[in-house]
């Protein structure tokens, strides 16, 4: 039997998601080198999604689609645009009859007028300027999260020659902007329904959770800025083999730690 | 669809909105839980279009999945397995168009119902309950490998049913 029959049952188990444990990690491990069998995963996907397709019910709500709008536009929303608030009175021609002076006063006010608008506009400018810098360092943070994330990124871990690689991990953390990137690689899979979880060691109090993660197919895994309380010192990281949710306090014994250096 | 055409946005709930609150109201019965998949599934393909390859077919399909597959995670109280950008399915014929969808949608519903009870239980169980095929055989009292080739089984009836 080639390896292809002998995976077909367990591809269309995995395709609906219904696979688990060994069989599942032995799959995603022959499908990380067998492009046939990944296009076939993609056709029972789609066999998959025919079953979504045919599903009947009711439309939505209305209200759904204002909600999804309004959200779409508050993200889009970058700038709150500047209104310059009409004067009360000012629609009518008044020079005509009101005379010299209020002419000369609605000359000083339109002059006070065009100065804020200059200024305001000049404020424009340069809170356009910061939202491109912005955008530019946020498209590059995003770019690089891609490429810590990637699927079809390409892992490669250096070891001595004549060694085989171990598991590892490496934690990056800035303290002031409680920022942490975490990257491990050659992780041994888990059994279904566990999680590997991530430890901040303070130099004083417990550990902190700095997130979960479960290794892909290559036995890689990234943790990016986990929500962190603000200025820990840290003494070390350290991982933990918790249930899927989870923990608040670490699950001894602990697989992996390093401190810092 | 360019990332922050909202117009696009509101095109494509539109189109696509009744498929993807249908599957996860299907999945959680529950209509409040069903319209935050649905806000969360296009509110991701908003932030992030190049996550569906046009090139591999039917955008509704690819969102009825994304869907699917949310509910699922929803209903396990369990955090998103996938990202949008790790799912890909081919779907032939392409559904792109409304009656496309339609008709197919007909074809499906009659192909299940001819499908042996037991086969479309399992695939069922495994598709809109999230079930696994040992808790599915768990839950019918059958063996692991008969569960396995009726889900395979299932899927093929209705590849097939579309190519017809």
């Amino acid at each position: 039997m080639s390896s292809h029959e002998q995976f077909a049952e367990d591809l269309a188990l995995y395709a609906v998601d219904a696979l688990e444990g060994q069989e599942r990690s032995n799959l995603e491990q022959h499908l990380a080198t067998c492009a046939a069998c990944q296009r076939e995963l993609e056709q029972l996907r789609g066999d998959g999604a025919l079953l979504a397709l045919s599903t009947l019910g009711p439309k939505p709500p209305v209200r759904a689609r204002k909600r999804l709008l309004d959200a779409v536009a508050s993200e889009a929303s970058t700038v709150s645009p500047v209104r310059l608030r009409e004067p009360e009175g000012h629609r009518r021609s008044w020079w005509g009859w009101l005379g010299w002076a209020a002419t000369a006063a609605l000359i000083v006010f339109a002059a006070s007028l065009g100065k804020e608008n200059y200024e305001l506009k000049s404020d424009l400018r340069m809170a356009s300027s910061i939202l491109s810098q912005r955008t530019a360092d946020l498209e590059q943070a995003r770019s690089l999260a891609n490429a810590l994330t990637n699927p079809e990124g390409q892992h490669f871990t250096l070891v001595a020659l004549k060694t085989p690689p171990q598991p590892q991990g490496k934690a990056i953390y800035v303290r002031n902007r409680s920022s942490l990137i975490f990257l491990a690689n050659n992780m041994p899979s888990l059994p279904s329904r566990k999680t590997y979880e991530l430890w901040l060691m303070p130099v004083n109090g417990a550990p902190v959770p700095a997130g979960l993660f479960k290794p892909d197919a290559h036995g890689s895994a990234t943790v990016i800025n986990p929500p962190l309380p603000p200025g820990l010192e840290a003494r070390a990281f350290a991982i933990t083999v918790e249930n899927e949710a989870g923990a608040t306090t670490p699950t001894m014994p602990l697989v992996m730690m390093g401190e810092g250096g | 669809m360019k990332s922050g055409d909202q117009s696009a946005v509101a095109e494509l709930y539109d189109r696509y909105s009744s498929v993807v609150y249908a599957v996860a109201l299907r999945i959680l019965g529950d209509a409040g839980a069903a319209e935050d998949v649905l806000q969360e599934v296009f509110l991701q393909l908003w932030r992030n279009p190049s996550g569906f390859d046009a090139a591999r077919g039917s955008l509704g399909a690819w969102l009825a999945v994304i869907s699917r597959n949310r509910a699922i995670d929803f209903l396990r109280r369990r955090r998103p397995e996938t990202d949008i950008e790790d799912v890909v399915l081919s779907v032939a014929p392409d559904l792109a168009g409304d009656a496309d969808r339609s008709r197919a949608a007909e074809k499906i519903r009659g192909v299940l119902g001819a499908m042996p009870l037991v086969q479309r239980s399992a695939l069922e169980l495994a598709y809109f309950e999230g079930l696994s095929h040992s808790e599915i055989a768990s839950k019918t009292g059958e063996p692991l490998g008969t569960i396995k080739t009726r889900i395979r089984a299932g899927l093929m009836t209705l590849r097939k049913a579309l190519q017809t």
